[in-house]
C-alpha cells in the first residue's frame, strides 16, 4: 500500500493523467450524447442515465443493457448481456494485471479497475514500465465525468431536439463501434471474415421468420458466444497477434 | 412483470465492475488456455459487429440514411479516423442526407 500520501512524483503523474484524459473526455462527451438518447428511449430518467454512465462507463455494454431494459427483460438477462458485451474489458484487465507492480496494493488495484475503457486502457498501457495508479486516476477524473454528463445531456435534450438532429446523432454510437472493429480488420483476414459473418448472421437472424421473435439482446448473446467460440476453435490466436491488436 | 430501473443499473454496475476488477486483483500469472485467450480476443469484434448491423439501418429515419451512415463509417474507420471523427462523419452523413430528403 505504498504511496497513499501524495508525493511530488505522484502528483506529477496525476496531472499528466488529467492532461491526457481530457481530450478523451471531449470525445466521450460527444459520443455519450447518443447513449443518453438510447437511455431515454429505454425509459430511464436523465438522472438514471447519468448514474449508469458514471458507474459503468461502457458504451457497448450500456447500450446493450438499455435495449434489454427497453424490452423489460429479466435482471439475469441484463447481467448476461452486460457480461458478454463487456468481455473485452476482462481481456484488458488481464493485460493490466501483467503490468502491475507487485507493490501495487489491493486498494489501488480496486480503484484502477473502476474505469477500464478502450481509450483509458490504451493510454495507461502505452506508458513504459509498471502502471502508475496516480496517472490512471488523473486520466479517469477528466474523462469519465464527461461521459456521464454527455449521457445526461442526451437524455434531457433527446426529447426536445428536432427529430432530424436526433436521427443524425443516434448513429454516433455505431460510428464509434465501427471505428473499433474496422482498423484491425485491415490487418487480419480472420477478423475481417469474423466481422462479415457477424454482420450476415445478425442480419439473417433479425429478419428470418423463426428467429426474429427472439429479443435483440438475446440474439446478440447467442451470436457472440457462437461465432467467437467457432473462431477461437478454427483460428486460435498466437500471442504476438494478440499483443498487436489490443 | 414490473422491474426497477435502479436494480437494473445496480446489475449493470456490479457485472461491469466484476469483469474489470477480478483479473487485476486475482490474476498474477499469464492465462494459459489458448482457447479462452482466443475466445476473449474475438468477442469484442463479434459483439460490436452484431450490434451495429442491421441496427444502424433502423436507427435513423430512413433505411437509406442508415446504410449511408454505415458506408461512411466503414470508409472513415478504414482510414483510421478515430472514434470521434468516425462518429461525426456518420452523423453528418445522415443529417445532410435527411436535409436533402427534407424529412421532418
Amino acid at each position: 500500500m505504498s504511496g497513499l500520501k501524495l508525493s511530488e512524483e505522484n502528483s506529477m503523474s496525476f496531472f499528466e493523467g488529467t492532461r491526457n484524459g481530457f481530450p478523451i473526455g471531449l470525445g466521450y462527451f460527444a459520443v455519450s450524447f447518443s447513449l443518453g438518447i438510447a437511455a431515454h428511449k429505454a425509459g430511464l430518467s436523465p438522472f438514471q442515465a447519468f448514474l449508469s454512465s458514471l458507474l459503468c462507463s461502457a458504451s457497448a455494454g450500456q447500450y446493450a443493457a438499455y435495449t434489454l431494459i427497453d424490452a423489460m427483460s429479466s435482471y439475469a438477462q441484463v447481467a448476461v448481456m452486460t457480461l458478454i458485451a463487456n468481455a473485452r474489458y476482462m481481456l484488458m484487465s488481464c493485460a493490466m494485471s501483467q503490468r502491475m507492480s507487485p507493490k501495487t496494493g489491493i486498494l489501488h488495484r480496486l480503484a484502477m479497475s473502476f474505469a477500464i475503457t478502450d481509450e483509458l486502457f490504451a493510454i495507461n498501457i502505452s506508458r513504459p514500465g509498471y502502471l502508475d495508479p496516480y496517472y490512471c486516476y488523473g486520466a479517469v477524473l477528466t474523462s469519465v465525468p464527461l461521459w456521464a454528463i454527455g449521457t445526461l445531456f442526451g437524455a434531457i435534450a433527446g426529447n426536445v431536439m428536432p427529430i432530424r438532429l436526433v436521427s443524425a446523432l443516434s448513429v454516433a454510437l455505431y460510428g464509434m463501434f465501427l471505428a473499433v472493429i474496422i482498423p484491425p480488420a485491415k490487418k487480419s483476414r480472420v477478423i475481417l471474415s469474423v466481422i462479415l459473418v457477424s454482420f450476415a448472421s445478425s442480419f439473417i437472424s433479425s429478419y428470418a421468420p423463426m428467429l426474429s421473435g427472439i429479443s435483440s439482446g438475446t440474439r446478440t448473446i447467442i451470436l457472440t458466444v457462437t461465432i467467437s467460440a467457432l473462431a477461437a476453435l478454427f483460428f486460435p490466436v498466437k500471442n504476438e497477434q494478440k499483443e498487436e491488436n489490443t | 412483470m414490473q422491474h426497477n430501473i435502479y436494480i437494473y443499473i445496480a446489475v449493470m454496475f456490479l457485472v461491469t465492475y466484476a469483469i474489470r476488477v477480478i483479473p487485476t486483483t486475482l490474476i498474477r500469472k499469464q492465462i494459459k488456455s489458448r482457447f479462452i485467450q482466443s475466445f476473449l480476443y474475438y468477442v469484442p469484434f463479434v459483439t460490436l459487429a452484431v450490434m451495429t448491423f442491421p441496427a444502424i439501418i433502423e436507427s435513423a429515419q430512413s433505411p437509406i440514411s442508415g446504410l449511408l451512415a454505415l458506408a461512411v463509417g466503414i470508409i472513415a474507420a478504414y482510414f483510421d479516423a478515430g472514434l470521434l471523427k468516425v462518429s461525426i462523419a456518420c452523423c453528418s452523413a445522415v443529417f445532410i442526407w435527411e436535409l436533402f430528403l427534407s424529412l421532418p
